[in-house]
């Protein structure tokens, strides 16, 4: 009976509370809405990747078919073909994309000329800003076999002009550094943030010892930054399968076909394109809950192997 | 001082400034011929006859450029996503986010639903079908809607309130009878510059360099944002041409197509480049504040 009518003044004093900040709860109401519209009901949309979909009677009204899209992407002669693509890019861009941002910033933070290091970042900055598809443009530019500057430097020493963007072998070498060469500075941000933290103490006592600064990088600077990429390193699995498809639509050709076309290019093609809404939904949502669970489980990895985890 | 490991150290300072500065000039150069290349003659640049300095000074690519009815069109449209998307953004990233910050019933259950979509969403086709439902595909709306407000920036505002605006701030206020609203107008806005300059800046550049939502939603001629016509330009001609209709590459046309190319990256370019100074100044400061919490 006591803890009844306590329990009850709990929940007054929160109405009360809650009646008090009503403004805040307008602020808040167009966001929330928000999310719930554009956000959770594509997430209910989604199950349309169980049905049949047929615009006439809507998402509600079309015939479940369980998991026939799923199976049909599972056994169809593309899904080696977009799972392997999205795989190797993705492991390619975590192999070079990951740590070249982490050494740059560990180098930077050995620069005393502060004018020096403020031009570094001001220079490797800027491509950051530049959109997607003038990057891609300016690559068919540069890379053109007709007058781009890189194969014009080939038949200065007598080779042959290689049409590099139509070309498959070199379709993922070409995603890959370009996207080093837009982001890596601004990629380092973050790394540089972390390296201030570093205690000035640690240093100096190694500097005492006569660690050299590569010693003091290796000891002292990599282990303190480590909780930093570790995170960074969980949020890029968690979008693993995800990365940069906006960019490789706009690279993709149907000479570079074979090597470019990844999960989500392909749900693009067949679900926008030829309007296979509920096959290519089943393939998007299988990519989200790859995504999901890679999430996940490298969290929980990192947690049990003590390393600093996002939850 | 041990001597030996001050000689290595001096030997990794002039390797590390030496590396730096080639990593500079990796970036700069192809920046650098782009833009002397606009300013050159064609044949020059298609006979890789400009690399150093401009040949064969001539504007006729920026006059050709300013006579492109697509260009303007495309531009226009751009100025006119960006300015009303960014309005959208701010005022509803920076509502929510003071809202977020304040010891709210229910907060905990508000984040998570907005957390949450950070990883993990329905994808790209439910999400076209509901702009499609919703009567917004093939309008100015599909351009500013889907995209109001994110989970990212939401998380980002809200940590610069809680760190600059404590809550006995505001409870001393509410005890001279002032509402939330008039507190967050009056007292946390004047107080905000940084994170709403961030925020626009943020969701300005977003806006002006974003093509696919254009490409997805956008099928009239006369909504499309310039990505979408620099797109055609540099990306859809460039493809053609060289698989297609090489036999016709002398053709005139091809050429005002090369003289517009590096141009158009500059006139593209152009509003982010003015805006670079304070660009970099805010975004790096956005980008620590997102950073505190991870």
């Amino acid at each position: 009976m006591k803890t009844n009518t306590s329990q009850s003044a709990i929940l007054l004093s929160k109405w009360k509370r809650i009646r008090k900040h009503y403004q805040l709860y307008l602020f808040l109401f167009p966001t929330i809405l928000f999310f719930l519209v554009f956000h959770y009901i594509p997430m209910y949309g989604v199950t349309i990747a169980f049905k049949n979909f047929i615009a006439s009677k809507g998402i509600i009204g079309s015939p479940w078919v369980g998991f026939d899209h799923f199976e049909r992407f599972f056994s169809s002669y593309k899904f080696s073909i977009v799972m392997w693509n999205t795989l190797i890019i993705n492991l390619y861009e975590l192999l070079i994309a990951f740590p070249i941002p982490i050494i740059l910033a560990l180098l930077l933070n050995q620069v005393n000329n502060a004018r020096f290091k403020k031009l570094v970042q001001t220079v490797t900055y800027a491509p950051h800003f530049i959109s997607v598809v003038v990057i891609v443009g300016m690559l068919y530019l540069f890379l053109s076999p007709r007058n781009g500057l890189l194969n014009q430097l080939f038949a200065w020493f007598g080779g042959e002009p290689v049409f590099f963007m139509a070309s498959a072998e070199w379709f993922k070498t070409i995603f890959v550094f370009s996207g080093v060469w837009q982001n890596a500075g601004w990629s380092m941000i973050i790394y540089l943030a972390a390296l201030t933290a570093v205690s000035l103490d640690l240093h100096e006592a190694a500097i005492v010892d006569g660690a050299s600064k590569f010693q003091r990088i290796w000891h002292i600077d990599l282990p303190s930054i480590l909780p930093t990429i570790m995170i960074l390193l969980i949020l890029n699995i968690g979008s693993f399968m995800a990365v940069g498809f906006e960019k490789i639509y706009l690279m993709q050709n149907p000479l570079n076909i074979g090597s470019s076309e990844v999960i989500q290019t392909y749900v693009y093609q067949t679900g926008l394109l030829s309007a296979q809404y509920s096959y290519s939904a089943a393939v998007g949502l299988f990519n989200s809950v790859i995504n999901f669970v890679l999430l996940v489980g490298f969290n929980q990895l990192a947690k049990s192997m003590k390393q600093a985890s996002l939850w | 001082m041990p001597i030996k490991s001050n000689a290595a150290d001096r030997w990794f300072d002039v390797l590390n400034y030496g590396f730096l500065t080639l990593l500079m000039l990796i970036v700069l150069y192809p920046l650098y011929v782009i833009v002397i290349s606009s300013v050159s003659d064609p044949n020059s640049v298609n006979a890789g006859q400009v690399w150093l300095l401009p040949k064969g000074l001539t504007f006729e690519g920026y006059e050709r450029i300013f006579q492109d009815e697509r260009i303007w069109t495309g531009y226009r449209n751009s100025l006119l996503y960006t300015t009303l998307g960014t309005c959208i953004n701010v005022v509803l990233t920076l509502t929510a986010g003071y809202a977020l910050s304040r010891n709210l019933v229910g907060r905990g259950g508000f984040m998570f639903l907005i957390v949450f979509t950070m990883f993990f969403g329905g994808g790209l086709i439910p999400s076209y079908l509901l702009i499609k439902e919703l009567g917004m595909y093939n309008t100015i709306w599909s351009q500013v809607i889907p995209t109001a407000v994110g989970a990212w920036n939401i998380i980002m505002t809200r940590t610069f309130f809680q760190m600059t605006i404590p809550n006995e701030l505001q409870e001393a206020a509410e005890m001279d009878g002032c509402s939330d609203a008039k507190f967050f107008w009056k007292i946390v806005l004047p107080l905000s510059t940084p994170i709403i300059a961030v925020m626009v800046l943020f969701s300005a550049v977003g806006h002006w360099n974003s093509y696919f939502q254009a490409l997805i939603y956008l099928r009239e001629e006369a909504l499309q944002p310039l990505q979408i016509v620099l797109r055609e330009i540099l990306i859809v001609n460039e493809t053609q041409e060289n698989t297609l209709t090489i036999a016709q590459s002398d053709s005139e046309t091809l050429r005002i197509v090369d003289v517009m190319k590096y141009g158009i990256i500059i006139v593209a370019c152009l509003p982010m480049l003015v805006l670079y100074p304070f660009l970099q100044r805010y975004f790096v400061k956005g980008v620590m504040i997102g950073s505190i919490k991870g």
